[in-house]
């Protein structure tokens, strides 16, 4: 029995990019639970408004890169985010003035809503993959490791090695602080209230005096950010290709609705148990309970409730099960 | 006339037919004046048209003297005439403080005398400011409603049934806060559904049935009028 190695282990494999995965999951799916309490529809087109935000900022990282412009060792596209999110604000609030604005005005279903953001979602796609094609690009530059295998093994002296690579460090921390800024943000700032209470009681916020199309466009504002961080960190840490993004749509409302929709800290936990649960049931635990087991009981086959193809099947049974058994998510969120 | 605040000849409806029918309700500076009369009579929706969230086809509403027929509901609160609706008249997941907050939102001076003018009348809300309004008890909730509109310093307050819903003890308790209100010279317009204690506090009683006005006096006099207690509060 090791112990140790067997937590060295699971944390290398599995707990780690479960973790970063969760909080690219995270920033996507507060985005996604902000529109559906403040413009009150399902935003379909978060997955690829993620991939064309992440275009721009990989557009934006190739410019830096021409001209010899970097911030050794963190990667290029940090300094493109600005860039980034100035074209996701733009895209985002022509979509909103071009589309969603009158359907606010006719005061449309929401399922009307989610129609016409399924057509923004085709457009957007066909956008991005005007510019980036529908092949990988990689755009991670700077210092890869924060430390890598051997150094972990050399430092330890263990068995088994631990890596952490730069895009799950900073993805981590730029989540982290990105949360904490936004719950100051709501709960703080007058603009944060004014949001909250459209969200709470539209009639009574129009009679507050809150101005809804100032709303609006501060809650596409956040969007955008979140959307930008999201979509570039997930882009630093598993290379960008615009169907994946499409693909995150799923994970996304599962966390969104798994925590309660309308609920921001909900959101944040559907996120990291979509992402654990993901990881945790596709992981291969033969290694681990290898270390686990006593002597002359160790699995001989690999351990592993699915393959890892099967991971978005994972989501899609968490999101079954949270619409039959609790509608309204952790938080208890509205409900769709 | 000169009233304060004041409806006068109002006819209209939703579109399709009229609702009210030359229907007039009025107020003076500090008094309150309370609209009563059976179901469907036009009660809320006379108020309504006072405050503008109901297109009147006839008729015109003025705001100590200023004809203010054609302003938003939004322009009104500006203009200082504070409304609180009958049902979800809260943000029920803000904290009571927030609420308040929300309800001086248009304030760009500093209100936060005037949120303690607000605990001062309702001392409860001090205790639960905290809270999210949603948790509070149907009572707390409508103080917290009328607190909101009076975050703004109107000078008529408009009430749409404030004790619809809750018990005969709070209903006491909310009529008392309501005349210390209007003892600080703000008018009170109000509908409700419980005539006779309303009328007890009114200084001006409106009884319409059909949209139209059918008997306008002081509270008391319409307590006393026979017909009135035949047909209106049950004897």
């Amino acid at each position: 029995m090791e112990p140790l190695n067997a937590l060295v282990s699971v944390t290398n494999f599995m707990l780690i990019p479960a973790f970063a995965y969760g909080s690219q999951l995270a920033l996507g799916a507060l985005g996604i639970t902000l529109i559906f309490s403040i413009l009150r529809f399902a935003h379909f087109a978060h997955g690829d408004t993620m991939a064309l935000g992440t275009a721009a900022v990989i557009g934006g990282t190739f410019f830096l890169q021409a001209q010899g412009i970097g911030i050794q060792p963190l990667p290029t596209a940090l300094l493109a985010l600005p860039f980034g999110i100035l074209v996701m604000v733009g895209y985002l609030l022509a979509a909103d003035r071009l589309v969603y604005r009158y359907y606010r005005k006719v005061k449309a279903k929401p399922m009307i809503f989610v129609m016409a953001s399924l057509g923004v979602m085709f457009v957007t796609n066909g956008i991005t993959r005007l510019f980036m094609g529908v092949s990988e690009t990689r755009f991670e530059d700077g210092q890869r490791f924060i430390f890598t295998v051997r150094e972990f093994r050399d430092f330890t002296g263990l068995a088994e090695g631990m890596a952490l690579r730069s895009a799950q460090a900073i993805t981590i921390i730029t989540a982290l602080v990105v949360m904490v800024i936004l719950f100051w943000f709501l709960n703080r700032t007058r603009a944060g209230k004014s949001m909250r209470a459209y969200s709470d009681n539209e009639d009574l916020a129009l009679l507050s005096g809150i101005n809804p199309e100032r709303v609006v466009v501060i809650t596409w504002t956040i969007t955008a950010i979140l959307l930008v961080l999201a979509g570039t960190l997930y882009g630093l840490d598993k290379g960008f290709r615009p169907f994946n993004y499409f693909q995150l749509l799923l994970p996304m409302f599962a966390a969104a609705i798994l925590g309660g929709l309308g609920s921001p800290l909900g959101a944040i936990v559907g996120a990291y148990v979509v992402a654990f649960a993901e990881m945790g049931i596709t992981f291969a635990w033969r290694r681990v309970l290898t270390y686990l087991a006593p002597e002359g009981m160790e699995p001989s086959s690999m351990m592993q409730l699915l393959p890892v193809d099967y991971k978005f099947a994972v989501t899609f049974a968490i999101l079954v099960i949270v619409l039959l058994f609790r509608p309204t998510g952790i938080f208890k969120g509205k409900v769709l | 006339m000169s009233a304060f605040l004041i409806g006068e000849a109002m006819t209209g409806g939703y579109g399709g037919a009229d609702i009210l029918h030359d229907c007039t309700i009025a107020v003076e500076k500090g008094e309150i004046a309370v609209i009563v009369g059976p179901n469907g009579a036009g009660k809320s929706t006379a108020m309504k048209a006072v405050f503008g969230m109901l297109r009147l086809r006839e008729g015109r509403v003025r705001l100590a003297g200023e004809d203010i027929t054609a302003l938003s509901p939004q322009a009104r609160v500006g203009k200082g005439m504070g409304f609180v609706p009958q049902t979800s008249n809260i943000f029920p997941s803000m904290s009571v403080e927030e609420n308040l907050e929300m309800g001086a939102f248009i304030r760009k001076d500093d209100f936060r005398a005037t949120m303690e003018q607000v605990y001062e009348l309702f001392p409860i809300l001090r205790d639960k400011r905290r809270q999210a309004a949603g948790e509070l008890s149907g009572g707390q909730r409508q103080q917290v409603a009328v607190g909101r509109a009076l975050m703004t310093q109107p000078s008529v307050l408009m009430l749409d049934e404030p004790t619809a819903g809750v018990s005969p003890i709070v209903m006491d308790e909310l009529f008392d806060r309501i005349i210390e209100i209007a003892r600080t010279g703000i008018s009170i317009l109000m509908v409700e559904q419980n005539a006779r204690q309303a009328l007890e506090i009114a200084d001006k009683g409106y009884v319409l049935v059909q949209g139209a006005n059918r008997y306008t006096d002081t509270g008391k006099a319409l307590l006393a009028d026979p017909d009135v207690r035949k047909s209106f509060l049950g004897g």
